[in-house]
């Protein structure tokens, strides 16, 4: 499992990369979901999200989730070419995966790398 | 892999084929009114009468039903439909009546509602019943509705949020929805409770109820449920039970006396009308006395006593403060509501408690066959259904594979990967219509898959291998969408 050093983590398994303000999904997720299908995100560019508010929807073969913002800010950008290939989730989650990207971000409730590792594998059966 | 193509109708279709031949006209040719109205471009297919009928019993013949085998699709209740209901059903009294006619002429129809509901009240302990809901998730629409007029009605506008434990039906959470409530999800406990420090600090005076499927998804009885309801009552919520499960229990615990207050049925599930296949549900809503006067409309009710050999004049009533109609006319009155009946009837008191004691019979006796072979997360004596994981430690077999794999058993597969909060689930609910022989086959098969899972993982990779096609691409069918065999350019261009 993949969890980079320099992102922040939420207990609902998004990440929060404090230099870009950009969030998404963590591997961990993308994982859990298997083979990802659908995406929309449900914010646009200029609008103040909140930490917790749903800021994507997405659908795979198994299952479907709500992503939450793990931080709070305004929507600087969002990776509209996502929706076209929802599967990008699955093969690239910290890097073209990403969805959204919020100036002046604030992180809510998040861990560190270290931290989250510890918090997938007590969930591992 | 076996695969038996069989080509689409219309890809069997021949330009100049006919069905039937018809004879010249021996009418005055008139012009049809609106010619707009026809359109004489749609590509229809040609074939003759017999190459249809043959191209739709081959397919008949791919699928699976609950009277091909054992179908035990967890929280479905895919019960044997016993076949007298499709007699009652089809009786000329309630096939060629009208719900347009005047109720004097439909009397019978109008008992037969009118006993059902009363049948239904005193199965579920509440004091009043609506058969209007088409299915269960539209009484669950109902209900919540209802929750929402009570608020209402005490001018208690800050109520938003409903909560749903994550053991709860997919269906709970999309009703809420539909009324624009928030929902907050309540955890489940190691034992597969609702957590109850969880719940306590969401109860508050923003709560418009609680949505509890009990037996919840993992087939559990909540062990708390008196003091669940209670908390809920206290902060000024109202309590929603999902009907699905109540297959276990049948003339054994009451939701009404536990207080629940609005309770939606699955006719469709623990009444035996046949479901699947897009068959008519049908989703009968409970309430106890303080939601009565929310009921839709109409209900059928007594309009006039009767004396001596008068019998009573059944009619239609509409409660004080309804939120009105939910459908067209009364409900699916032959489709579900005389099945039902038949089969209540058939059964009587000590016969629907029967059911339910055997179908939890059933699913622990599975269980208890399983155990140890496969993980089963929240292992206590279960109710009428129960979760294992469909996967092996240092195996990548998953339980898709396990479930594709039963199909070459000729068993239907269980549900998989719901609840979401087991891993790998695999939902299994055998219901009371089976007998010993079919569980100890069932718990073989599984059994032996298991096995397999260890030394031929690749015989559950590529299953199914003995049905006519084999494994589907679930992520093509759901990445790359064509819904119609034409795409609408093409249509344009003939």
């Amino acid at each position: 499992m993949n969890v980079p050093s320099n992102l922040k983590y939420t207990k609902s398994d998004e990440w929060f990369d404090p230099s870009s303000g950009a969030m998404g999904i963590t591997d961990y997720a993308q994982g859990q979901l298997s083979d990802i299908v659908f995406v929309e995100l449900l914010v646009e560019e200029g609008e103040d999200v909140t930490v917790g508010k749903a800021i994507a929807s997405v659908e795979s073969v198994k299952a479907s989730a709500e992503i939450y913002a793990s931080a709070a800010g305004k929507v600087s950008a969002v990776n509209k070419g996502l929706s076209d290939k929802p599967e990008t989730l699955n093969s690239d989650p910290y890097g073209e995966g990403w969805m959204i990207k919020v100036a002046g971000g604030v992180a809510g409730d998040v861990m560190d790398a270290a931290e989250y590792e510890k918090y997938c594998a007590g969930r591992a059966h | 892999m076996a695969t038996i193509l069989e080509p689409t109708i219309f890809e069997l279709s021949s330009p100049g084929r006919i069905g039937v031949t018809m004879p010249a006209s021996d009418v005055p040719h008139s012009d049809l009114p609106n010619k707009n109205l026809l359109r004489s471009d749609l590509p229809l297919p040609e074939l003759a009468e017999v190459d249809v009928v043959r191209h739709y019993m081959k397919l008949s013949k791919f699928n699976y039903s609950v009277d091909d085998g054992f179908y035990p699709l967890g929280s479905c209740t895919m019960k044997y439909n016993p076949k007298i209901n499709e007699d009652t059903c089809r009786l000329p009294g309630f096939l060629y009546t009208h719900p347009l006619q005047p109720i004097e002429t439909v009397q019978g129809n109008l008992v037969l509602m009118y006993e059902l509901q009363e049948w239904l009240k005193e199965i579920s302990g509440f004091a009043g019943m609506t058969l209007q809901p088409a299915a269960g998730a539209h009484g669950e629409f109902t209900g919540v509705l209802m929750m929402a007029a009570y608020h209402k009605s005490r001018n208690d506008s800050k109520r938003t949020k409903m909560l749903i434990p994550d053991a709860a039906h997919g269906t709970n959470p999309a009703s809420a929805g539909m009324l624009g409530f928030s929902v907050v999800t309540i955890p489940s406990d190691a034992r597969g409770n609702v957590d109850l420090k969880a719940l306590a600090a969401a109860c508050d005076d923003t709560v418009v109820g609680m949505m509890l499927t009990n037996p919840n998804t993992l087939g559990m009885f909540d062990e708390n449920i008196e003091k669940v309801i209670e908390l809920v009552h206290k902060c000024g919520g109202l309590m929603y039970g999902d009907g699905a499960n109540l297959n276990a229990l049948l003339g054994i615990v009451r939701p009404g006396d536990l207080g629940f207050d609005v309770m939606h049925f699955n006719l469709h599930k623990t009444f035996s009308v046949p479901h699947g296949g897009g068959g008519p549900g049908s989703g009968p809503v409970g309430v106890s006395e303080r939601l009565v006067d929310f009921l839709p409309s109409p209900l059928v009710g007594i309009l006039e006593d009767g004396e001596d050999e008068i019998p009573p004049l059944y009619g239609f009533v509409t409660p004080k403060q309804t939120i009105g109609r939910m459908k067209a006319f009364h409900g699916h009155f032959g489709g579900g509501l005389v099945r039902a009946y038949t089969y209540i009837a058939m059964h009587g008191l000590d016969g629907l408690k029967a059911i339910s004691q055997f179908a939890v019979l059933n699913a622990n006796y599975l269980q208890a066959r399983l155990r140890g072979t496969y993980t089963i997360p929240y292992d206590r004596i279960c109710m009428h259904e129960f979760v294992a994981e469909g996967q092996f430690a240092g195996s990548d077999v998953r339980a898709l594979d396990i479930a594709k794999r039963l199909m070459d058993y000729n068993f239907h597969p269980p549900t998989n990967y719901f609840p979401l909060i087991v891993h790998e689930a695999l939902m299994i609910e055998p219901t009371e219509t089976e007998n010993k022989d079919t569980l100890d086959r069932f718990a073989d098969a599984l059994i032996k898959i298991a096995e397999e899972a260890k030394s031929q993982p690749e015989l559950l990779h590529d299953a199914p291998h003995i049905t006519p096609f084999g494994r589907m691409d679930e992520v093509k069918a759901a990445r790359e969408l064509v819904l119609c065999c034409w795409l609408p350019e093409d249509y344009q261009n003939q």
